[in-house]
């Protein structure tokens, strides 16, 4: 599988699920098991890829300037700075950690 | 076909002769304008993570365009770079699991913008986190209209200049990681989920997910342990476990 092929399957699927919601009718995942598991998924999502993205390596588990880096992002997004703002910050403090470190 | 009357101001509005209706007005276009634009900027970022992750321009100037739903669009560039080619199955794989919530954002919305075939497709294109977010929060249906196609043509204009901006910025970076662009990609996510946590559920989630994903890590192909950590989701959600509002 080419990387465009990987691109187009997922833009085709994305597209998909969204064109879903205003073809089917009104009903399966406004039910609230379906809702919430759908909530859910999201936030499980994100929070395996942010411990992917921040400590992996390959299959291993590393420690290094990413950690720092995303203790500096949460501490951002605590006082309500902006997405772009942390995420700038991030790759700063990585980048000084390892260029200085 | 519908249950509701589809986007019938009239119909719809509630009868408070106190709503000022050009104020109204004036806070759903603000409003608009401040989401979109602050959403819009941060298709740097994912453009210049998407060519580290080692896609080029024009694949991911098409992500932006096509696929258009941040959180899937970060995910495929981020389990890609973690696994490489190897992990394409997984990558599909949580984009597409990540943009289920469009299919709720969908149902939602088709009752006050969707319409003929057409504006259907338009529709749910841009039907996404902050054009859903921002219609919804609007007291008028005609107001949640002009919310949601405001935001959504201002995001995805916007989004698709700064994705371009970042992937030529990415290109000309050379060493992305010397620049701290891997450690970037963690903290998008964690920016893309900060605002889900308010409740207990979602953070008992969060927090079991990443412990599983931490765990199965040294074990699995690389991509596979976001899509096993899904499954806190599905059983917490099942169950409905950690639910601190319900009703002893």
């Amino acid at each position: 599988m080419t990387t465009w092929h990987l691109i187009l399957i997922a833009s085709a699927a994305t597209l998909a699920l969204k064109l879903g919601g205003y073809l089917v009718p009104v009903g399966f995942l406004e039910r609230e098991r379906p809702a919430r598991i759908a909530d859910l998924l999201t936030v499980a999502l994100l929070a395996a890829l942010i411990v992917v993205q921040t400590l992996g390596a390959g299959q291993a588990l590393v420690v290094d300037a990413r950690v720092p880096a995303l203790i500096v992002a949460a501490a951002l997004y605590a006082i309500r700075a902006p997405f772009i703002v942390a995420v700038a910050a991030a790759a700063v403090v990585a980048a000084a950690i390892r260029a200085f470190g | 076909m519908e249950e509701r009357p589809a986007g019938d101001d009239a119909a719809a509005r509630t009868p408070d002769d106190a709503v000022d209706e050009a104020g109204e007005r004036a806070r759903a276009i603000r409003e608009s304008v401040a989401v979109g634009v602050a959403t819009a900027i941060y298709g740097i970022s994912f453009g210049a993570l998407s060519v580290a992750a080692g896609l080029d321009v024009w694949q991911t100037v098409f992500l932006s365009l096509v696929m258009f739903t941040g959180g899937s669009q970060f995910a495929l560039v981020g389990v890609l770079a973690a696994g490489g080619a190897a992990a394409g199955g997984s990558a599909i794989a949580t984009a597409a699991m990540l943009g289920i919530r469009n299919v709720v954002y969908g149902m939602r919305m088709k009752p006050l913008v969707g319409g003929s075939p057409a504006r259907n497709v338009l529709a749910a294109w841009i039907t996404i986190d902050e054009s859903t977010a921002v219609a919804l929060a609007q007291k008028l249906p005609g107001n949640a209209r002009l919310g949601f196609w405001l935001t959504g043509a201002i995001v995805f204009v916007g989004w698709n200049l700064t994705t371009l901006a970042g992937a030529l910025i990415g290109d000309a970076m050379g060493d992305t990681r010397a620049w701290g662009l891997d450690a970037a990609a963690g903290a998008a996510f964690l920016g893309l989920l900060w605002p889900r946590l308010k409740r207990f559920q979602a953070g008992a989630v969060a927090v079991g997910a990443a412990v599983v994903a931490a765990v199965v890590m040294p074990f699995v192909m690389p991509g596979l342990p976001v899509l096993i950590a899904a499954l806190v989701a599905l059983l917490v959600g099942w169950f409905n476990l950690f639910d601190r509002r319900r009703r002893a």
